[in-house]
């Protein structure tokens, strides 16, 4: 394997349309919950032990080998609002256009052909690391640390919040990226003997009610 | 690096309580000839004790009765319910239950298990959960559901007695129908969990609940989003709370709603339930 592959994969440039998504960045700043980087950080801590947990667990099992239709079923069962569940799917699909230009393989075809609309994000996601060589543990460090990049990206824009700033709020959560990472990873070496009831379910009700409520804006930066 | 689960569904692993009560209560409805409920099993145990109610209708009514303070530290509590094809069964609770601290410092777990046959109805509506401070509550719900079930469930917590802090409290919700698992939902609250009360997650609310309505007509006719409260964008001012009405991936749907306390938070689920047909 090679380790680099984790770089192209986590790269804010990698082009599967990440930037065009706040990740609930956006309803948050107008709501006044995000005002400056504290408490950007303290959106994106809670962010990255619910959703990215969770998004972290599917990835780990698509890279580990799960069957990706039953962890797609899973995370629909884990993502109760239309939006969040719409917004995945998009992701999955643009994801799946830029790992099967990048790293070709048959279990990535297989999906696209079982989900033409698109296969939740972190699980397209997970394959791909797959395909590239990259271990449960890789793809699930991807997938957090997308998870709180978006917002902290985003409210550089929304707040015109200082580049540094928003960097330093990823920075200081890097021993919390790990603990979430590894936890996904352990649990998605369970799915294998315990089935997908193994992988975090952790939910976040201000994400989820203000997910739709952001959906139905007339007028929005973001797409999420 | 070994990293402490946040979000399963038990507690970790300590040797067999000996200190706590272990109690489990059990229902059975079954229709009879005549399409009357009728309760073969009403079994109560430990602190629930079961009171048949109304009795007018074809339906079952049952109201859970607290025989004692539980769950403390160290208990482990269930209860079994089911509703067999045909059934309607209605459970209710008299009181909020109350989690408390125990001698040991050990947790609780109580699990909450219902089963709806094809046909039957299952309303699950008991009143909140309370964390009180220093308490420590694993709680699961699973349900099992025919692919022709219906289940009403409500699920209240309540982080904190007033004016103090909120305990621990796990909880994971598993709805499955017809084999397939419909929602998946894990909640931590309090002392020890990352994340818990950051605006991504509940900020400063205190009290969050959902309202789950499953019934195969929303095959054909999902429900539409609604929107609740703040989330509705009504008079600013003092806070209602806010939630969100939406389809499931399945025939069901699903209100979350958070608030600054029970009763606001009561208030949204109401609301919501009349968008539901739930009656």
């Amino acid at each position: 394997m090679s380790r680099a592959a984790l770089l192209v994969l986590a790269d804010g440039r990698f082009p599967a349309g990440g930037h065009a998504h706040s990740g609930g960045a956006e309803p948050a700043v107008t709501a006044g919950r995000i005002k400056d980087a504290a408490t950007l950080e303290r959106f994106c801590r809670g962010r990255l032990h619910t959703a990215g947990l969770v998004a972290a667990g599917l990835a780990a099992a698509a890279a580990a080998g799960a069957d990706p239709l039953l962890l797609d079923d899973a995370a629909d069962a884990r993502t109760p609002v239309p939006a969040l569940r719409q917004v995945a799917r998009r992701l999955g699909r643009q994801m799946m256009r830029a790992a099967r230009a990048t790293w070709p393989s048959d279990a990535l075809d297989a999906l696209a052909a079982a989900r033409p609309r698109g296969a939740h994000q972190p699980i397209v996601l997970g394959l791909a690391a797959r395909s590239a060589g990259l271990t449960p543990l890789d793809a699930a460090y991807a997938v957090a640390y997308e998870n709180i990049s978006g917002p902290a990206t985003a409210a550089v824009r929304l707040l015109s919040l200082d580049p540094f700033d928003a960097t330093a709020v990823l920075a200081h959560l890097a021993a919390d990226l790990d603990r979430v990472a590894a936890q996904g990873a352990e649990a998605a070496a369970r799915v294998a003997t315990e089935g997908v009831d193994a992988l975090p379910a952790a939910s976040a009700p201000l994400l989820d009610i203000t997910a739709e409520q952001h959906a139905a804006w007339p007028v929005r930066l973001f797409a999420s | 690096m070994t990293a402490a689960p946040t979000t399963l569904a038990r507690p970790p692993r300590t040797p067999a309580s000996t200190a706590g009560l272990h109690a489990t209560a059990r229902i059975t409805a079954r229709a009879d000839a005549h399409g009357i409920t009728r309760l073969p099993v009403l079994d109560g145990a430990g602190p629930f004790a079961l009171r048949r109610i109304g009795g007018h209708g074809p339906q079952a009514r049952i109201c859970v009765v607290g025989a004692m303070s539980a769950p403390l530290g160290g208990d482990r509590l269930a209860i079994d319910a089911t509703a067999e094809s045909g059934a309607a069964l209605h459970l209710t609770a008299a009181a909020a239950t109350v989690a408390l601290p125990g001698r040991t410092g050990e947790a609780a777990t109580y699990d909450v298990r219902l089963t709806v046959g094809d046909g039957a109805r299952l309303d699950w509506l008991p009143e909140p959960l309370i964390s009180a401070e220093g308490s420590d509550l694993w709680m699961t719900t699973t349900v099992e559901l025919a692919p022709t079930a219906r289940l009403v469930l409500r699920e209240e917590q309540v982080l904190g007695r007033t004016g103090e802090h909120t305990g621990t409290l796990h909880s994971r919700l598993t709805v499955r129908r017809a084999g397939r698992t419909l929602l998946d939902q894990e909640t931590a609250y309090g002392p020890g969990v990352p994340g818990w009360d950051t605006s991504a997650v509940l900020d400063a609310q205190r009290a969050v609940g959902q309202l789950l309505v499953v019934q195969p007509e929303f095959d054909e006719h999902p429900a539409a989003v609604q929107l609740l409260g703040d989330a509705a964008g009504g008079p600013t001012g003092e806070s209602a709370g806010q939630g969100v009405l939406a389809p499931l991936a399945g025939p069901a749907a699903l209100v979350t709603a958070v608030a600054p306390d029970a009763l606001r938070l009561r208030r949204l689920l109401d609301d919501a339930a009349r968008y539901t047909a739930a009656g």
